[in-house]
């Protein structure tokens, strides 16, 4: 069956609407593959642009009004230009246009113009909305220091992350900076901040078909499944960081597309005596946050992960789904020997994340199936690092990844879980490496000749990030900076 | 001091004031080009079909299966031009090619009602090719003797007897790539025909009159049946300056033919894919330094990658050679340029215009030879520097080179380099795994254009009777802080409220034969311009003036809006209130003003003249934090001083200052051009043609501390209101950067250890050097080969292409062993 009826089309087609800049915005006429960007320009806001078409530049960033967790509303930085248009149906977005009122410039806009944030302009807008977004970030304003009081973190708690998704190629960054750490708290009598108090607006079952293909927001987890068992040509997508690249650079045209974002069975976090289990279509973001640092491996490797825009908007399941070789979740979620959820009409099974990929971007998962949730078993081994190599520290794909969990007791590793990216066609387990480790006491010998052994884990490549000898190098390289970074305390722990 | 470099009592320029245009940057309501399209009603969209191969001819051309596609109005081909078939001054870059020159080369352009259509339409053009070899990196070209255009020499003296008179001498080869401008704005023009056949082109163009001449001889037109109008880019660097004007012409020629408007934007792939780049160099280096460590004789080659077309590549080789020396007087000098033609975009303008690729030569050969002569870095860079008056290898004397010194010792002094060189010596002493780096260099660039031709401009400013003033210039604003600036010297000019005078966009109808807006030269020479037209009318005015209060016309002041008498203030009238009456009198209100750069000349053929106005200075220490286990970095700390003579503009100087700095160190640490250099069918394909890929500094790679100055007590006699350039200078002070990875990695090694670099020094490139320098670096060879020419060090990467070190500094031949 077809998800789509005719009729249903032109009614639910003739009903689509946004809010922008708190007006009703028409969003009749967009196709499947009408990304969030080129709508909003075409309403004749020239303020997001184009600046990468792949969620790199940030030039495009608008703010959407996204669920706190907590019954209000967060507002939240997003690449436009990765979304599809639809999935903004029943939505509130903010554009740098929508920041000042009657005439007067917003606090973010006011830093930004005065301290020479701008130069060309071009990126500025979406700089505004990234910073705008940091600036309602609730209780920032509080954390005098941010507890960290490092170069990253304002004397007004901004989190200079928020904006590592954005691209200046003109100012060397210094004066946006100093604008982002000028900042203030919100006016009392500021609207945005007040819509923050009330709900965001919920989903909508949004359904879209058009010649270029269909765009589907089932309501549930069982119409969702319901629609993968009978089409096999869909397309899931929740925050499209890697659909909205394919449709943009690509050109490619999928027949069906099916969001499955808001589904509030792929969205809960829950932590039980044996195990956490995070929701696939929870943003890298939401996870970040829930877990408040709970789970130390993740905390090591969410600031590494892209960028701040790009994780508002990426799940932590379509990280997984995309089965990419190196992505960052895999090495992190293959040391804490996670396992994944996989859902469809016929029920539920589990698979250990080791036994998930199958090939480069193959795995297990049936096209009726759908990542349902993430389970990781506790308790958490007590030394974890997440190492990244990479040309750029923020917003940067790996060369090279590692997850590290090992369990040292007693001086002895008693246990190793190493997970490997960009040294394979598919993520990895370290195994002769954890073999080399386990057992055996944690001294700069055992590393030693453990790293000997990690060396030649994977089989890794030459490409434009690395060469293949720089990736085994990394891996040779990686056991000793983490015994460098943690050695005493752990043989003082013995 | 100069009436031209004369600021009058309470100046607008010299005053701190934020871009003209920030709060409209801030709310999105700036427009560019692309951002009219949705003003314009039924335009059409151009899209292009690229080439599959780095190089081959065109058998079969089949545009038929698009032109019957859904939505599709027009291909164009090369049967549809009208004039030349050729989007370059130089006429080798035929617009529409029969012959591929670069994978992704643009063979025809489908133009369609939607971008959607045209883009899926262009996929369905066929085209057949037969392949041609092609050459990617530049050694293939040099080994297959693949050069175009001109082959300069510069010289001065007998490097010979240089050579023979240095006590030791080195030898090196060194390759490094080029850039990305990567301006947030790709290429953009929209085309329009007005009533008679007049075009009008919206361009994001740097240099508007050149777009406009290149698009009247693709139509075969005269100039003034063209208007070109920039309304402001979104970022140049240079990439602008030559490379939009067949997208300008694409656009113009499918408005003439389908009398509808036509939209040309280049999404990110095309433009990566499609425009030229910085220009990666080869050179080839023999340096004799004498036991103290001066500089005695340099002997280079330096080879540009010139890319298919010859475009700008001619004066970027000839400002390479100009700026080989930096700020080091070098007795006997012999440089000879060529430019090698690839198979890949045609390189162009970026930034600095081939003076970074000269200066980075020299600054890697002091870089690797200073250890190996005993002496630090810092010591031997500031021993060579020029003395007041001595002549660069082109014959100019340097003036002002005190202003080295002055702006190196002040960084020295400000950035506390012997405790913070004492602190580090500590630090790396405690440190197995991480080390750390500071390093100290000088800029010392030439300003004007080369070609003397180009150092003129003018101006049209326009007083209306209600005392507003409108001002037209020559230059486009990138983002540079142009009109901020020309607001400032006419407001300071006229003696008016800066609120009194605004800005018009840049249109080659209003002011014709413009120069483009490059080589830093823009406030110079349209300030110049605007101050010339500002100071015609009030001439005007202060007779008018004089008149009424029966005073001297000399005697006039004009101040803050007000016009009065020396000594005479409180009788002072409006300044709206002289301009009704001088309207009532008849007075001219309006004039042109024109600006051309006094004293210079220039001989291309002998590479010998004075064609520099005067040389902008500055200096950059940069300490670095270098991680052993791979090769990862952090900038700790910059200090910079830096010359911009008087500041017109404060903020956008410092702006300049710091984004220039930003963007060289990106070109030398981490911005990564990579070309398939395999035998495989897509040869020559760019493979970092995206964000994703080609990584730009981003907030992670501004230093964690940054203190930028402006030089005081900097008067410039020969610019306008005594200031001097900005926009190139600044990302030269970069190779602090590079040297101080370069002391960093050298830390790892034994005292004295010489490190090869490559460029980009990237995490991995810097992890292989400082592999190297644990082993011993440059040290062992020296050991080993007792003086003779060493093998090449071992320690290579096996990287897929370009890119990696191809460098080697050794002992070549020497009276006296290398004191390490």
């Amino acid at each position: 069956m077809n998800p789509v009826t005719a009729t249903q089309q032109e009614r639910m087609m003739d009903s689509m609407q946004a809010t922008v800049n708190g007006q009703d915005a028409d969003l009749s006429g967009v196709t499947s593959h009408t990304n969030a960007l080129d709508w909003l320009r075409g309403q004749g806001l020239t303020g997001c642009k184009e600046g990468c078409a792949e969620g790199e530049c940030g030039t495009c960033a608008v703010m959407v009004a996204r669920p706190d967790g907590d019954g209000g509303t967060l507002w939240t930085s997003i690449n436009a230009c990765l979304i599809p248009a639809a999935t903004l149906d029943g939505q509130e977005v903010v554009t740098s246009e929508g920041l000042d009122r009657d005439g007067q410039l917003h606090p973010v806009q006011v830093e930004m113009a005065q301290r020479g944030g701008s130069q060309c302009g071009y990126c500025t807008p979406g700089f505004v909305c990234s910073m705008a977004a940091e600036f309602y970030r609730p209780g920032r304003a509080e954390s005098e220091d941010h507890g960290t009081g490092d170069h990253e973190h304002g004397p007004n708690g901004f989190d200079l992350h928020a904006l590592s998704g954005n691209l200046c190629r003109c100012t060397g960054y210094r004066p946006i900076r100093d604008a982002a750490y000028a900042l203030g708290s919100p006016a009392d009598d500021d609207a945005l901040a007040a819509r923050a108090g009330s709900p965001a607006p919920a989903p909508v079952a949004t359904r879209l078909a058009g010649p270029d293909g269909e765009f589907v927001r089932p309501t549930s987890l069982s119409e969702c499944l319901d629609v993968l068992a009978e089409r096999e040509d869909a397309l899931l997508v929740a925050g499209s960081t890697d659909w909205g690249v394919d449709a943009n650079l690509k050109a490619t045209r999928v027949p069906l597309l099916v969001a499955v974002d808001r589904l509030e069975e792929l969205r809960r976090v829950e932590e039980t005596d044996e195990a956490w289990t995070l929701g696939a279509a929870l943003t890298l973001s939401e996870i970040e946050r829930a877990l408040g640092g709970r789970i130390p491996l993740l905390a090591q490797m969410f600031p590494q992960f892209a960028s701040r825009l790009i994780r508002n908007g990426a799940t932590i399941g379509g990280n997984l789904g995309t089965g990419s070789p190196i992505g960052d979740t895999p090495p992190a979620l293959l040391a804490l020997d996670a396992a994944l959820v996989l859902a469809s009409r016929e029920g539920e099974r589990e698979v250990p994340l080791a036994e998930y990929f199958t090939g480069y971007r193959t795995h297990v998962r049936r096209k009726d199936e759908l990542i349902k949730e993430i389970r990781i078993p506790k308790p958490l081994a007590g030394t974890t690092a997440f190492h990244k190599i990479a040309k750029r520290r923020f917003d940067d794909i790996s060369s090279v990844a590692v997850g590290f969990a090992l369990d040292i007791d007693g001086g002895v590793v008693r246990r190793a879980r190493i997970g490997l990216g960009g040294v394979a066609a598919t993520p990895l387990r370290a195994r002769d490496t954890e073999r080399a480790l386990e057992g055996r006491p944690w001294t700069r010998e055992t590393v030693v000749n453990a790293a000997k052994v990690m060396a030649a884990e994977g089989t890794p490549m030459d490409d434009h990030r690395a060469s293949s000898r720089y990736r085994a190098a990394m891996l040779g390289t990686a056991l000793r900076k983490l015994y460098a970074d943690a050695p005493s305390r752990e043989e003082e722990s013995a | 001091m100069s009436s031209l470099s004369q600021r009058p009592d309470n100046p607008v320029v010299g005053v701190e004031l934020p871009h003209e245009a920030a709060s409209l940057h801030v709310t999105g309501a700036a427009l560019y080009t692309d951002d009219l399209v949705d003003r314009t009603p039924g335009a059409l969209h151009a899209w292009p079909v690229q080439s599959t191969q780095a190089h081959a001819r065109i058998t079969r051309l089949d545009v038929e299966p698009a032109r019957s596609a859904p939505g599709v109005v027009r291909v164009l081909t090369a049967e549809d031009v009208p004039g030349v078939n050729d989007a370059g001054v130089k006429h080798d870059e035929p617009l529409f090619p029969s012959e591929v020159m670069f994978f992704g080369h643009a063979i025809c352009w489908v133009l369609a009602e939607t971008l959607e259509a045209a883009r899926q339409a262009a996929a369905l053009v066929e085209v057949d090719y037969e392949p041609l070899p092609a050459l990617i990196d530049v050694k293939e070209a040099i080994d297959a003797e693949s050069f175009q255009g001109g082959r300069p020499k510069m010289e001065r003296g007998d490097v010979d007897a240089g050579i023979e008179r240095a006590g030791h001498v080195f030898s090196g080869e060194f390759q490094f790539s080029g850039q990305e401008h990567f301006y947030l704005e790709t290429h953009a023009a929209l085309a329009l025909v007005d009533e008679n056949g007049q075009i009008f082109v919206q361009s994001s163009t740097q240099h508007p009159s050149e777009t406009q001449e290149i698009v009247a001889h693709v139509l075969g037109l005269a100039s003034h049946e063209v208007t070109v109008q920039c309304l402001r880019m979104g970022g140049g660097f240079g990439g602008k300056e030559m490379q939009p004007h067949g997208f300008a012409a694409i656009a113009a020629l499918g408005s003439t033919l389908t009398g509808r408007p036509v939209r040309l934007r280049l999404n990110r792939t095309l433009d990566m894919t499609m425009s030229g780049k910085r220009h990666g160099f080869h050179a080839e280096w023999r340096v004799g330094f004498d036991d103290e460590g001066r500089l005695q004789a340099l002997d280079a080659t330096l080879t540009a990658d010139g890319g298919w077309s010859l475009d700008l590549s001619e004066p970027v080789l000839a400002r390479a050679l100009c700026h080989i020396d930096n700020a080091y007087w070098i007795p006997d000098v012999r440089v000879n340029g060529r430019i090698a033609q690839t198979h890949k975009t045609s390189q162009t303008a970026f930034r600095g215009f081939g003076g970074p690729q000269g200066m980075l030569v020299i600054e890697d050969i002091l870089g690797r030879c200073a250890p190996m002569l005993g002496i630090d870095a810092e010591t031997l860079r500031r021993r060579n520097f020029y003395a007041e008056g001595q002549p660069t290898p082109y014959g100019q004397p340097v003036q002002q080179a005190d202003r080295l010194r002055r702006t190196w010792d002040q960084v020295k002094e400000t950035g506390e380099w012997t405790a913070r060189v004492a602190e580090i010596e500590a630090f790396n002493a405690e440190h197995d795994d991480v080390k750390r780096g500071l390093a100290i260099t000088p800029v010392k660039f030439g300003i004007s254009f080369n070609l003397t031709a180009f150092n003129q401009a003018g101006a049209l400013v326009h007083v209306y009777k209600d005392g507003s003033v409108l001002i037209n210039h020559g230059g486009t604003e990138m983002g540079q802080g142009l009109h901020t600036k020309m607001l400032q010297v006419a407001a300071t000019s006229l003696g008016v409220p800066l609120q009194t005078v605004r800005l018009a966009p840049t249109r080659t109808d209003k002011v014709p034969n413009t120069s483009a807006t490059a080589a830093s030269s823009g406030a110079d020479l349209n300030g110049g311009a605007v101050k010339n037209a500002c100071e015609q009318i009030r001439e005007r005015l202060a007779q008018v003036a004089a008149q009424e209060l029966g005073v001297s016309a000399a005697d006039m002041r004009f101040d803050d809006g007000r016009v009065f008498a020396i000594g005479q203030e409180d009788k002072a009238v409006e300044w709206a209130e002289i301009v009704r009456r001088a309207y009532f009198q008849r007075v001219q209100l309006w004039a042109a003003g024109f600006y051309r750069t006094e004293g210079l000349h220039w001989d291309s053929t002998v590479m010998q003249g004075s064609p520099f106005k005067y040389f902008a200075y500055g200096c950059a220490a940069t300490e670095v934090e270098v991680d052993g286990f791979t090769g990862a970095y952090r900038t700790r700390r910059v200090d910079i001083v830096h010359d911009v003579g008087d500041s017109l503009s404060p903020l956008v100087d410092i702006g300049q200052v710091e984004g220039g700095f930003v963007q060289g160190a990106g070109w030398l640490t981490l911005e990564d051009l990579r070309w398939d250099e395999s035998d495989r069918p897509t040869r020559g394909r760019l493979l970092t043609q995206a964000a994703s890929t080609y990584k730009l500094p981003s907030f992670s790679e501004m230093p964690e501390v940054f203190n930028v100055a402006l030089l005081e007590h900097a008067h410039e006699e020969g610019a306008v209101y005594g200031s001097k350039a900005v926009g190139e200078p600044p990302l030269m002070l970069a190779f602090s950067v590079r040297e101080a990875l370069r002391q960093a990695c050298a830390a790892f090694g034994p005292a004295g250890t010489s490190v090869d670099l490559a460029s980009p020094a990237t995490p991995e490139a810097v992890f292989w050097a400082l592999s190297e320098a644990r082993e011993g670096g440059h040290q062992a060879h020296l050991q080993l080969d007792d003086g003779a020419v060493s093998d090449v060090p071992e320690q290579r990467p096996a990287g897929a292409t370009g890119a990696q070190p191809e460098s080697e500094a050794v002992l070549e031949s020497s009276g006296t062993p290398a004191q390490v």
